[in-house]
């Protein structure tokens, strides 16, 4: 009797002593919190990409809570809503978002990429990158092993049988995850609204590059000539497109003409890059129908 | 000093408290997914240990032991070491908020941990002058850092491998841990405790 009453009495102290710390404690050692983070973060979309530059969502709402600096509008998924929710809330001046959606600048699919050795590792990008740059004799292009798929907070990503992976421009936030895990960097962040898009990475000179794929661009300078804005430049063997002038200059997409491998194409989205049909054209670029046309 | 040489080497390599005694396996196979998580709460475990052995050492020795409450060592300690975990987090919250960003969120899980638990009574059931317990709990500590590592670095090498479908995840985890366990049994009675 007096042993349980005993271990009662010690374990109720106990108990109350260390409750009593605890308590104290979390009056001494209680860090305010800025509700307003809890408010922010509750507005960021929380797909937790580090497309902002922090570390997640918490991580931004934080920052941009307490930091004056840091912009409202880093917030890429959350686009323009966001941006603007995150502005009032903070009491800073709301920046417009530039929309942007990813795009493989590769059209090296299994019929068309030339390949030196065949693969049966491990599938993902970065382990076939490992051997000797992967099976495809083209050093820059796409793998096809789909890390960017697996990698996607978005859902965004399939990988198509050619053996390319395909974007879904509804869901794509243009968070540019899949940019940061592709070891080929074959994925760039692109705004939309251009007209065109170069289907291919290749920095080799044009006899190598057209070896390895036929769909490679080989440098030839043709679009560079025929584009009369100077939105298209050459440089190490590939031709770049700058989006500004070509979405807000050029109305007739006189770059598709004439070239010889169709590496520069129409920008049409949500597709195997090189595969677009008439109808995808008309629906996405109405003025490139013309010259699409010319170059068969 | 060769006695407590002794002690800690036998608390990380011979009696190592994750591969010998199976302890701690919760966070164990919860934390060994990628190798910057198990360095930290390889950390945040010797750090944890380490203190609370010596405020169990303080409690056993002038509550415990002169009043004959032995018998209520187990319960104690783990009021005691669920409440100074929490305290030690508090108090890191606001002084080290570098450090808390670090390993703070480790803490909270090995608060009523076994492993954590287990080191304070043996010390107490062995009964360990204070500077022994210090020296075991490190020790300990340093060995469950040890087998966290290791096996983190395994299971990071273990994504590229082609495992069956069926072993995928803990599965595979859980024959690579015995694996583990048996090549650390090689070590085992070289040192008694």
């Amino acid at each position: 009797m007096s042993t349980s009453v005993l271990i009662l009495v010690v374990l109720a102290s106990l108990g109350l002593i260390f409750g009593f710390i605890l308590a104290f404690a979390n009056r001494k050692f209680a860090i305010e919190v800025n509700p307003l983070i809890h408010i922010v973060e509750d507005v960021l979309p929380k797909g937790q990409c580090g497309a902002c530059g922090y570390a997640g969502c918490m991580a931004y709402a934080e920052a941009v809570v307490l930091n004056p600096d840091v912009a409202p509008n880093l917030c890429i998924p959350g686009k323009e809503p966001v941006a603007k929710a995150v502005a009032e809330l903070t009491g800073k001046t709301a920046a417009a978002v530039e929309p942007r959606v990813a795009q493989v600048k590769c059209a090296g699919s299994n019929e068309k990429a030339v390949r030196g050795y065949d693969y049966a590792g491990v599938d993902d990008c970065v382990a076939a990158n490992l051997l000797f740059g992967g099976p495809k004799s083209c050093k820059y292009g796409c793998l096809g092993l789909g890390t960017c798929v697996r990698n996607c907070p978005f859902d965004a990503m399939t990988m198509s049988p050619a053996g390319l992976p395909v974007i879904d421009p509804d869901k794509c936030t243009g968070c540019g995850k899949c940019e940061t895990v592709c070891p080929k960097k074959v994925i760039a962040m692109l705004p939309l609204g251009a007209h065109v898009r170069v289907n291919c990475n290749s920095r080799d000179k044009g006899p190598v590059a057209r070896k390895a794929c036929t769909a490679a661009c080989i440098g030839c300078s043709l679009c560079v000539r025929e584009c009369p804005y100077g939105a298209v430049k050459v440089e190490n063997n590939l031709a770049v497109v700058d989006s500004a002038i070509c979405r807000e200059q050029c109305s007739d997409a006189k770059c598709l003409a004439k070239c010889p491998t169709k590496a520069i194409r129409p920008a049409v989205l949500g597709i195997v890059p090189g595969t677009e049909d008439q109808a995808s054209v008309e629906a996405a670029c109405p003025s490139c129908v013309k010259s699409t046309a010319a170059a068969g | 000093m060769g006695e407590y040489f002794t002690l800690f080497m036998g608390a990380v390599i011979v009696n190592n408290f994750v591969l010998t005694r199976f302890l701690g396996l919760c966070i164990f196979f919860g934390v060994s997914k990628n190798l910057n998580a198990s360095v930290g709460m390889g950390m945040a475990v010797t750090s944890v240990m380490t203190l609370s052995s010596i405020l169990a050492w303080a409690v056993y020795n002038y509550v415990l032991h002169p009043y004959n409450l032995t018998f209520l060592t187990t319960i104690v300690f783990v009021v005691l070491i669920a409440s100074f975990v929490q305290l030690l987090e508090m108090i890191i919250k606001k002084h080290a908020p570098a450090l808390y960003n670090m390993w703070g969120i480790y803490l909270v899980l090995i608060a009523t941990n076994c492993i954590v638990l287990g080191v304070p009574l043996l010390n107490a059931e062995s009964h360990f002058s204070f500077l022994k317990s210090v020296v075991h709990a490190i020790g300990s500590g340093v060995g469950f850092a040890l087998a966290i590592i290791l096996m983190a670095s395994l299971r990071e090498k273990l994504q590229y491998a082609d495992v069956p479908k069926s072993l995928q995840g803990l599965g595979i985890a859980f024959i690579l841990a015995g694996m583990l366990a048996l090549s650390f049994f090689g070590f085992s009675g070289m040192i008694p405790l």
